[in-house]
Parts: structure tokens; C-alpha cells; sequence
């Protein structure tokens, strides 16, 4: 039988979304675990475990971290944005619209994790250059699109937030 | 409808018709998917590839009463995967064959004592010899499969090789060899299992083919069709990873849940599913050809081995698709191919993008190139010398009906890629740069669909409904797993029947729901699957034109108000075609002869390599892709697979490579097993030259597979371009590059270059 | 996940001495973990043994970059997106901040901090060369108070250390003399992000004429951990830089590297790679010298 010490499920505090959420969990219960099953935030995926795919990128404090590698204690009194703040049906983030309109997603289960680092990307840095884009997104992995797409797909955003509103097209210059 | 006709919705880039809800994140992915007093489930799993099982032992550290335990004697039915042959057990009985074979499942609601209990099942085995390699299955001194270890072969014979050699002026060997790769969709397998008394069993899964599935849980539980339900989810990547996978993963859950009472999640970690399923069948090729003064072939005879792993699973038509592409796109007058898959006491392998395409055409295209540094031609002109024209016969004596443009497609992948400009520069600049540039081709076709009479096996049956609140509902059991699916067949009905995209929905891949429309592999959707569904959507409104008074160039308000006037006479609205075979397509699988494939796509693909001489990397700077496959129905999506399948390909070429010990994937992390990042992959320009294809739906080829076929050697031939030195292995990592360069001591010749 | 969150202690004294005096009452119990980035990997692989764990997580007392007359001194808790976005750093420790944007990805950096990646003590540490060759000190802390040593002395033997029980890593300080110095670093990977070191080269060197005055070499990968090159750099110190001096350099690296085979690359290959960037380095010294 697994040895239990101290018994121990703080109250850890935090923000998500905009909203204060209130956990008991254990230190050491990851950030993604307590996403996607305490808070039922299931939008942040886990593809590996061990801080490579990304696909739990999450912005905490402003910053792009990897969730499966934040322990719970640690996000006491933090600021957290997942893809669920991002947008909603009907009023979809500008990211998550270009993405739509180019291509940027395949099979989705990358998805929520790259929208989250070009939130951050951006964020940062609002007119990237190519180079500065592959930096912002090596840290996610994507297995179907080959990059070509979602790099389009950022540059569209970037050039969009220029202009007072992108219109939607139907794929326009990023088609083919 | 005419292939030449304008299109309203097929060939625009309309919205992925599930896209929003993977953009909000709001898409379920198996493990999103959460069930009240849901169980666990977990595998105990061999440590050593190949044994007696002699005992196994349950620690008394764990109180096992509260645990569900399935062995090979809790199996109701049959103990075997219901594929091709039947060799593949659910669970070990008496023997393991490979490392990570499943031996014992448990099920418990809390998954770190599930963790504690695998770890507390002692199997102790008397090890026998296991065969770990291709060479070592060949020897055939120990025997681990059959009579003599050999899953399958085939022998395809043109003309008289043996004659020819006397006859020519050249005459040239290579050998090629090609990895295991590994599929890396970033969504690990996973399903649910249910029992239920009523209904038997039902699995939810992250799966390629529902109906693969259902079969093999038929046998496996020994249940009645109607038993026996199957539910696609939401899917994160597949590749060929999830193609028959799942009918083991499904059989272990459902065996948990029908033991335990409990509905049983059962997923992959990511060390897991690295570990323990399927990948791309390692090969070794061999080649022997002969060629006239002039360049062109006279012969080939060609060796093909793939190792299949410990058991079957698709290692025939793996090996029959690795046969058949082998020749590679030219005319030869003399072709001897004898292929065979070795069985190994390794993970079984799999379906992987391209299917045993990617391993026979590296070695083509790479046999081409070193025929022609030797016979002093440029590696284009060769090609040219000896494609394969209208008209022409491939090596099943197929004949080309359809028009065969890889001259033009060459042309144009010369030309957007400044082929001949840039290889002048490079000839120029790489003497005094401690970095080489290169650049490389490779030509290439992929057999659209299933190989011969395929198709009428699997006898495909899909259409369309209409519900009453006004939607067209596509009714296939074909998955969406990223490459567009939904989108594709939601385009082809709206087209065909006359109204919006919006209006066509998908219906949910549920086996209850939906007819058996064959797996989502082979690059067959929106060709075979995509014509039935377009022939479903006319074959409605000629119905509803007959009794419904649908007249004229209808609306879609008087379309959908004929619908209910048909649902008033039949109490529904369905409209279903079953699979028929294009007229003179004959395949004689005895002699391996006749019509491979009722339609080919055609790709030429340029590499630019550099190659840093200071780390002996290769890095891919640009590619460029020219295809043809038939039309295009979305170009987003198709450009999207091409840039898929060029960024797994140069992967397979300089990236992933499987560490293998003692018959185990010793680098099952994503940490140690590389695939390109953001960083890594190229700037990627894709062209389409379309000719519209009369069997495909709306005039499509298969498009998914084609784009990995060609990387890996055009990768290579672009090194071989920029130092001078051919390799024939991949994956072709710097330390591989480094070690033949210090063996074959070039370095000072390179230098000089 | 198969770590068991249940199983592990994780606590927050929240205030530097609050960690020290819990470490200092129970020496080797607790485990720091900052970003967690090693850490956390293990925990989900099912290998963190660690029960009891203390957070430095988010304490500022370890998280600053200070410029002070004679060097930058660097808490231990600092990340590496701090460190390469830090004028100072790019300025006055550039091997550093290239260094710093080496680590994992953009994920990565907010959370990986200067400490863990020496404390964790890997042969392959990103920011190790770049110290080593910038004749860095680190300076530990305890109840007892702190003291200095330098960096190059802080690797005891294969992920083992100098710290005593009650100690941690309190900061890093980096001499402001590397100004004029000629500076090299390069790590090779697996790929271009994301990659763990197979082998990496760092250099910095003053020339006099063509006479090598001050040379340091450091590599990552090629001993148990990561070290200076006293051997190759005793044989081009005070010698005029050529292609002989730099053949012979070559050959003393190949002498004295002694790298492994592991799951991510082979011996020969370090070595030989190695050496040629140390070829590199040279050369680029060389070129330099001959544009003046």
C-alpha cells in the first residue's frame, strides 16, 4: 500500500479565466490535473508528461508555462489564462478565428496549447517576424500540419490586430 | 456531375467543419471524457521478447479483492485480433513474443493503486532465444513464427530479368534500409469500455476504423452483432497508429468492464504507447539493375524484406503495397520483385502513412540517383529517360489509361524550385563553406485506394439522411482525425445535391448509427467513400424528382420541404450506395498481375539540404512538392496534408530514429524520441497540377499518403548532391553521418570540394 | 501521470530563512524544488522517491540579477527567460544569455531557474560552459551562513555536488572582465529547440598579438559533469595561434575529452565534434586577429 504522509490537501487559490477558483488538492497534484479534474477545464490537453509536446501550455502571470510541470502549491495566488478564456462560440478570439480561416488546426489536440502560445507569443511580441514565431511555437508540438499553417495562421492575427477588425474570408491569401 | 463543371463549395476553403469546437477547446477527446463510478484500467505487460510464461505470482502486499483481474482465461471467445490472420492473441497464453506483449489487465477505481498493483504482479518466465532482426529471422535457426519464419511473401515477375543482364551496358546494386517510426500522434490511445445487459458491450475510442473494431470484439467476447457498439471520439492524430491498435486496446477494456461491472477507461501514458504499439515496418532493399548505353532500364530485380514483429497484423498488405511500389515510376521491360515479411520477436508493427510506399520508393529513388552518379547522367535526365507515359505498362503489366504527367510535374518542381540556378550556386559557394547545400529529387506515385479487389471485398456501403429539422446527414463510418474528413464529405454532398455547407452535417461515427463504409486508411476516403456519398446525394434527388415533385433547378427550401413530403410517403429519408467496382479494373492476386490500382497520384518533390560539416548535421532549408490527385476539393486541407506528410517524412529521414535493447524501445519518451519542432521544419511550397480522376468523388484521388513517399530520398540525394557521399540507411542522424564519413575517410576530399 | 501526488509533502515556508532553518533541522529530508522542470518529469514517470519537498518557488529573495562593481551576481532562483531578457546579462555575460535562450522552449525558460539546472547537476547543463569559462563563483547558503566557491569546484563527481546537507545554491556571480575577451559557445542537439545537449563548447579568450594570453575552454557532455579543459587550454596558453597550435589543441581535446555512449549519441561522435568546435573557436580567434 502507497505511503501516505501528513495527509495534506491545501486550499490553493488562484485565478482562471478571470475567475477565482478555490481548490483542496495536494502540493504536488500537477496544474493540468487540476484543470482538467477539479475544475472540469478540460480544453488543456496532456500529450506526453514531461514539459515536451506543449499541448498543456497554459499562461500563468503572464508567462507560457508547461502545467504538467507546475505543482499545484505553486500556482497559489497566480493569474491563469487557458484556451477556455480565449473566446467563445459566436465571438471567437482573433487567434482562434485566424487559425480557423487558415488551416492552423488539423487534428486539434495541439491546438489548445499553440493558441495559448501565440496568445503569449503575441502578447510580448505583437509583430513577429518568422524567426521569432518558429521561437515562440518550438515549444509545441504538431504532428499533422507541418507548422506551415499555423505559422500563416499567427502572421494573419499579427497583420489583423494592425487593422480594426478582420473580416472573415474564406481563407483569402492563406488558401492553397 | 461532371468532373469539369464549376463548383460552388467543393475546391473552396469553407470552414473545418469541426474546427470551432477544437478552437474553443471544447472538443472531447477520449480522456476529456469523464463517467460517474468510472473504473481504470491497466496492463501487465512482458519484459522480455520472447518466453515460456511459467507462473505468475500476485504480491500479498496488495489486497487483490479489490482489483478485477483478467487473464487469458477470463476470454469469453476467441483469444486472437481479428485482422488478416488470426495469430495475434488479446492476451499471452502460455508464451510471450515480444517485449510489452499484455499479459494481465486490472481494473480498479483509483488509478495509484492500479500503478502499484502492475508493478506487483511477478511473471516469472524461462526465456528463449529471440530473433531481433531481419538477418537474424532470414538464418531461420530459430524459428519464431510459422514453419519458417516468413508472415508473407509475394513474387511479381515482368518479362525475363535473368536475360537481360547480358544485354547490358550497365549494370548496378544497392542496398537501402529504412527505421521503425513511430506514429507520435500527440493524442495517445485510449478507450472506454461499458457493459451493458442490454446491449452487451459498448467502447468509446480514439480510433481509425469502428468497424475493425467491432469485428474483433465479436470474436473476442463471443457476442452477437447487435451486441456490440462502437463510437468514434473526438481523435488526435492517427497516421495509420490507430488502425488496428484499438481492436487490442477495445478487447482489453471491454474484457475489464464485462469482468468488473464497471464502465473501464483505459489509456496511454505517453511511455506507454511509445513502448507497446504498433510502427512503421522496418525494410531492407535490394536492387539490380540493368541499363542500355542510353540510361534507360532494362531490368530490375528487386529484393524487398520488411520485419513484421511477432505477429501478423498488416504486414501482407504492408509488404503487398512496399511490392508494388518498389519499381518506382518507370517503364522497365523486365521486372523481378520477391518481397517477404521476416517475423521478429519485436512490438508487432503496423499501418504507417504510406504503408510500405515510403520504404520501397527511398530505395528506389536513392538507387536511381547512385545509377546515375556511376553512369555519369544527371539524376534528372535519367528519370526522364525512363518515366512512365500514357499508354505505357508498369511493371503488373498495368497499363496507364489515365494521363501520366510526371514530366510536367518534374518540369514545374524544376522550376519553382530554381533546381539548376541554385545547384550552380552551390557548386560555386560549398569549396570555402564549412556548410554544403544540395539538392535532391524524388518522383513517385501512390496507388490510390485498396491494391486490386480490395474495394469489392470490403464492399463499402454509405449515403446520407435528412433529418427533420433540415440536414443532410452524412452517414460513413469514416473518422475524422485532422486531415478533413468531415469537411470533405459535408462538401461533396452539398455540392452534389445543390445546397449550402451548412446544411450538411456529420452524423456521429456510432456503429449503431452508421453503415459500414470500410476503415479510414489507404488514402481511400475521399475517393471510394467521397464517390458513394456523392452518388447517394443524386441518387435522393432523382428520387425526390420522381416522388416528391422536386422540379427544376430547385431551391434549398423546396429541396428540404420535397424531403419531408418523401418522409410523409416512407416514414424517413435515406439515401444509400454500396461500392462499385470502376469497369475494367481486373487484379489477379495469384500472379500478382492486372490492375494494382484503379488510379495512381503522382508527385515530384526537391529537397535543399545543407549539410554543417563542423556537427555532420543535415537540416532540410526548403522543399517544394508537386502533385497530381486529381482535384483538389479544399485547397486548405489538401495543401495541409501535403505539408504534413513532408514535415513526418523528413522526420523519417534525419530525425526519429527507434533506440532499440534487447528487443525494447529504449527511448520511449518525447524527450528522446525527435520529431521536428517549429524550428526545424522548412519553408514548404506546395503545387497542384489537377486532372480530375472519373472514379473519385468529385473527381479526387487519395491525397493523405502521397506526400510522405518522397521526402526521405530526396532528402538524401540532396546530401548526396551537397558532399558527395551516398547513404543508404535512414534515419540518417549525424552521428550516422559522422561515423561512414570517418570510415570511408573523406574528409579531406570533401574539404577540397 | 504515474507519480502519486498523494505520496509526496510539498510545502511553502514562503520566506528564504523559513527554508533554511527547515532544511537546516532536518538535513537531506526535504528536497528544494523551484521551476520543477526536472523535477516534475520525474514525479510523472513514476521516479520522484523525494517525499518530502520545499518550494522556492516565487521567493524573491532568490530570484534577482544585481550589478555590483566587479560582477553580476544571479539568484539561484532566477529563470532563464529573466536571464536572457536581462541587459546587463547580454551585455556583460552574452554566453550566458545565448545560453539561456538554449533551454527547452518559451515554456520552459519562465520556469527552469539558473539553480536547478546546477544544482540537478547534469554533464549536458545549458548554462554550465558559458559559467565555467567565465571563471564564475557560486556562493552558498545556510543558518550558518554563506560562503563562496568557484563554480569550476562546485561538481564533485556525477551528479554529486559541493553543498553541504543544510546548504542551497543562493547565487551565481559572474566577474565583469570579459569584456575584451574573444567569446565562444555552441551547443549541438538533437534538433534546433527543445534539444538536450550532446555536446557543447564554450571559450573565451584574450589574444596578445597572436599569442593566446588568457584562454578558457568548457564543454558540456564530455566528463561526468560539466568541466573545464585544462589539458587542451595548457597547450595553446602563451603560444602564437595557428594552424599547428590549433591541430595540436584538437588533439589534446580528443586526449583528454572522455565522453560516453548513451541513448542520445556516441563517444566518437562528442569527441570528434568537440574538437571541432574548439577548431571553430580558434579559427574564428585567428580571423579575428588577422582583421585588426
Amino acid at each position: 500500500m502507497s505511503e501516505r504522509l501528513i495527509p495534506s490537501n491545501p486550499s490553493i487559490s488562484f485565478v482562471v479565466n478571470g475567475e477565482k477558483r478555490t481548490v483542496n488538492a495536494p502540493g504536488m497534484k500537477r496544474l493540468l490535473d487540476v484543470l482538467r479534474e477539479d475544475l472540469h477545464l478540460t480544453g488543456t490537453k496532456e500529450g506526453c508528461g514531461e514539459g515536451e509536446c506543449g499541448s498543456c501550455s497554459v499562461r500563468m502571470n503572464g508567462e507560457l508555462v508547461n502545467s504538467c510541470l507546475v505543482p499545484a502549491l505553486q500556482a497559489e495566488g497566480a493569474t491563469i489564462e487557458t484556451v477556455e478564456g480565449l473566446g467563445e462560440a459566436g465571438a471567437l478570439h482573433p487567434i482562434q478565428k485566424a487559425f480557423l480561416e487558415c488551416g492552423g488546426a488539423q487534428c486539434g489536440i495541439c491546438t489548445p496549447g499553440m493558441l495559448m502560445a501565440t496568445a503569449q507569443l503575441l502578447a510580448v511580441n505583437p509583430h513577429p517576424t518568422i524567426g521569432e514565431i518558429r521561437e515562440g511555437l518550438a515549444g509545441n508540438l504538431c504532428r499533422c500540419t507541418g507548422f506551415k499553417r499555423i505559422f500563416d495562421s499567427v502572421i494573419a492575427v499579427a497583420a489583423g490586430e494592425m487593422n480594426a477588425e478582420m473580416e472573415h474570408g474564406t481563407g483569402g491569401a492563406h488558401a492553397g | 456531375m461532371s468532373t469539369s463543371e464549376k463548383t460552388r463549395i467543393v475546391g473552396t476553403a469553407v470552414p473545418r467543419k469541426e474546427g470551432v469546437d477544437k478552437l474553443l477547446g471544447r472538443a472531447r477527446y477520449l480522456d476529456d471524457i469523464e463517467r460517474e463510478g468510472m473504473w481504470h484500467g491497466a496492463t501487465v505487460r512482458s519484459a522480455i521478447p520472447r518466453g515460456l510464461i511459467r507462473a505468475i505470482g500476485f504480491d500479498r502486499r496488495i489486497d487483490w479483492s479489490e482489483f478485477t483481474v483478467v487473464t487469458v482465461a477470463d476470454i469469453p471467445g476467441r483469444n486472437h485480433i481479428q485482422l488478416i490472420n488470426a495469430d495475434q492473441p488479446v492476451l499471452a497464453d502460455g508464451m510471450v513474443n515480444h517485449c510489452e506483449e499484455a499479459i494481465v489487465l486490472l481494473a480498479h477505481a483509483d488509478k495509484h493503486k492500479l500503478r502499484e498493483a502492475v508493478d506487483a504482479v511477478n511473471v516469472e518466465y524461462e526465456p528463449l532465444k529471440p530473433v531481433l532482426t531481419i538477418e537474424e529471422s532470414e538464418r531461420q535457426d530459430t524459428i519464431v513464427w510459422g514453419a519458417d519464419n516468413v508472415l508473407k511473401s509475394f513474387l511479381l515477375e515482368k518479362g525475363d530479368v535473368d536475360a537481360a543482364w547480358a544485354e547490358a551496358a550497365h549494370i548496378l546494386e544497392g542496398e537501402y534500409r529504412t527505421g521503425a517510426q513511430e506514429h507520435l500522434y500527440i493524442e495517445n490511445n485510449g478507450v472506454i469500455a461499458e457493459r451493458n445487459e442490454e446491449s452487451g458491450i459498448t467502447v468509446w475510442g480514439s480510433l481509425q476504423c469502428p468497424y475493425y473494431v467491432h469485428k474483433s470484439l465479436l470474436a473476442v467476447l463471443d457476442l452477437q452483432e447487435d451486441k456490440v457498439r462502437v463510437i468514434q471520439t473526438e481523435t488526435g492524430g492517427a497516421f495509420g497508429g490507430k488502425e488496428d491498435y484499438p481492436s487490442t486496446l477495445a478487447s482489453h477494456a471491454a474484457l475489464l468492464a464485462m469482468k468488473s461491472g464497471h464502465v473501464v477507461k483505459m489509456t496511454y501514458d505517453r511511455m506507454e504507447d511509445l513502448a507497446a504499439t504498433t510502427k512503421r515496418h522496418p525494410s531492407r532493399v535490394r536492387h539490380k539493375t540493368a541499363l542500355d548505353g542510353d540510361g534507360k532500364l532494362l531490368a530490375m530485380d528487386i529484393e524487398v524484406a520488411t520485419d513484421g514483429g511477432a505477429y501478423t497484423t498488416l504486414s501482407s498488405t504492408v509488404l503487398s503495397r512496399a511490392t508494388l511500389h518498389s519499381p518506382g515510376p518507370y517503364v522497365c521491360p523486365n521486372v523481378r520483385v520477391s518481397s517477404k515479411a521476416w517475423a521478429t520477436n519485436t512490438v508487432p508493427y503496423g499501418a504507417f502513412r504510406g504503408f510500405g510506399a515510403p520504404q520501397a520508393i527511398f530505395a528506389v529513388e536513392r538507387h536511381m540517383d547512385e545509377i546515375a552518379a556511376v553512369i555519369g547522367m544527371d539524376p534528372v535526365e535519367l528519370r526522364r529517360r525512363n518515366f512512365l507515359h500514357d499508354g505505357d505498362t508498369t511493371a503488373t503489366e498495368q497499363v496507364m489509361r489515365e494521363p501520366v504527367i510526371l514530366d510536367k510535374l518534374l518540369d514545374r518542381a524544376l522550376a519553382e524550385s530554381d533546381y539548376y540556378e541554385r545547384r550552380k550556386r552551390f557548386a560555386q559557394e560549398n569549396p570555402t563553406s564549412s556548410v554544403k547545400r544540395g539538392l535532391g529529387i524524388a518522383a513517385f506515385y501512390h496507388g490510390a485506394g485498396f491494391t486490386g479487389s480490395g474495394e469489392r471485398y470490403l464492399n463499402s456501403l454509405a449515403g446520407i439522411d435528412v433529418t427533420p429539422d433540415g440536414k443532410v446527414r452524412v452517414l460513413v463510418a469514416n473518422t475524422e482525425f485532422g486531415q478533413g474528413t468531415n469537411t470533405i464529405l459535408s462538401q461533396i454532398a452539398a455540392e452534389s445535391i445543390g445546397i449550402e455547407y451548412d446544411d450538411v452535417e456529420m452524423a456521429p461515427v456510432d456503429t449503431n448509427v452508421v453503415p459500414n463504409s470500410g476503415p479510414t486508411v489507404a488514402s481511400r476516403t475521399t475517393m471510394v467513400v467521397g464517390k458513394l456519398i456523392e452518388r447517394a446525394s443524386l441518387q435522393l434527388v432523382g428520387i425526390l424528382r420522381v416522388r416528391a415533385g422536386l422540379k427544376g433547378d430547385f431551391t434549398r427550401k423546396e429541396f428540404f420541404a420535397a424531403c419531408e413530403r418523401l418522409r410523409d410517403q416512407d416514414g424517413e429519408v435515406v439515401s444509400l450506395c454500396r461500392y462499385e467496382a470502376p469497369e475494367g479494373i481486373f487484379w489477379d492476386d495469384q500472379m500478382y498481375r492486372g490492375e494494382a490500382y484503379p488510379a495512381f497520384a503522382w508527385s515530384v518533390q526537391v529537397a535543399q539540404v545543407a549539410v554543417d560539416m563542423t556537427t555532420y548535421s543535415a537540416e532540410v532549408e526548403e522543399f517544394w512538392s508537386v502533385q497530381e490527385v486529381g482535384r483538389v476539393l479544399h485547397p486548405v486541407l489538401a495543401g495541409g496534408q501535403i505539408e504534413g506528410g513532408i514535415a513526418q517524412g523528413i522526420g523519417y529521414a534525419l530525425y526519429e530514429k527507434v533506440v532499440w535493447k534487447d528487443g525494447r524501445m529504449a527511448n520511449n519518451q518525447m524527450t528522446n524520441y525527435i520529431m521536428p519542432t517549429a524550428e526545424d521544419v522548412p519553408q514548404i511550397h506546395v503545387f497542384f497540377e489537377e486532372i480530375p480522376c472519373r472514379f473519385g468523388g468529385c473527381g479526387a484521388k487519395g491525397i493523405g499518403e502521397l506526400p510522405h513517399d518522397g521526402p526521405a530520398p530526396a532528402i538524401l540525394n540532396g546530401i548526396r548532391d551537397a558532399i558527395g557521399v551516398g547513404f543508404n540507411a535512414i534515419p540518417l542522424l549525424p552521428e550516422d553521418l559522422f561515423a561512414q564519413l570517418a570510415t570511408q575517410e573523406l574528409k579531406a576530399e570533401v574539404a577540397a570540394l | 501521470m504515474r507519480g502519486n501526488a498523494d505520496a509526496h509533502e510539498l510545502i511553502a515556508p514562503g520566506s528564504l530563512a523559513g527554508v533554511l532553518e527547515l532544511i537546516a533541522g532536518a538535513p537531506g529530508e526535504w528536497t528544494p524544488i523551484a521551476g520543477g522542470t526536472e523535477i516534475m518529469v520525474a514525479h510523472a514517470a513514476g521516479r520522484l522517491r523525494e517525499k518530502k519537498l520545499v518550494s522556492l518557488w516565487g521567493l524573491g529573495e532568490l530570484r534577482f540579477i544585481e550589478v555590483s562593481g566587479d560582477s553580476i551576481a544571479i539568484g539561484a532562483g532566477t529563470t532563464f527567460r529573466d536571464l536572457r531578457s536581462n541587459g546587463a546579462v547580454q551585455i556583460d555575460a552574452p554566453l550566458l544569455a545565448k545560453a539561456a535562450t538554449w533551454i527547452g522552449s518559451i515554456a520552459n525558460q519562465s520556469r527552469a531557474t539558473i539553480g536547478g539546472n546546477l544544482v540537478n547537476g547534469s554533464p549536458a547543463a545549458d548554462s554550465s560552459p558559458a559559467l565555467l569559462v567565465y571563471d564564475a563563483e557560486v556562493e552558498l547558503i545556510s543558518i550558518r551562513g554563506k560562503r563562496r566557491i568557484p563554480y569550476s569546484s562546485f561538481h564533485t563527481g556525477y551528479k554529486r555536488n559541493a553543498m553541504a546537507a543544510d546548504e542551497l545554491l543562493y547565487a551565481v556571480r559572474v566577474p565583469l572582465r570579459f569584456e575584451r575577451h574573444k567569446q565562444y559557445l555552441r551547443k549541438v542537439g538533437t534538433r534546433r529547440a527543445m534539444a538536450i545537449s550532446k555536446v557543447a563548447l564554450a571559450g573565451t579568450a584574450l589574444l596578445e598579438g597572436e599569442a593566446v594570453r588568457e584562454i578558457r575552454i568548457a564543454a558540456a557532455s564530455l566528463a561526468p559533469f560539466p568541466t573545464r579543459l585544462y589539458q587542451t587550454e595548457g597547450t595553446l596558453q602563451g603560444r602564437p595561434l595557428g594552424s599547428i597550435a590549433i591541430r595540436e589543441a584538437q588533439d589534446a581535446l580528443l586526449e583528454e575529452a572522455k565522453p560516453i555512449d548513451d541513448i542520445r549519441s556516441t563517444a566518437a561522435y562528442r569527441s570528434r565534434v568537440a574538437a571541432n568546435l574548439l577548431g571553430e573557436f580558434l579559427n574564428e580567434l585567428l580571423a579575428a586577429e588577422a582583421h585588426r
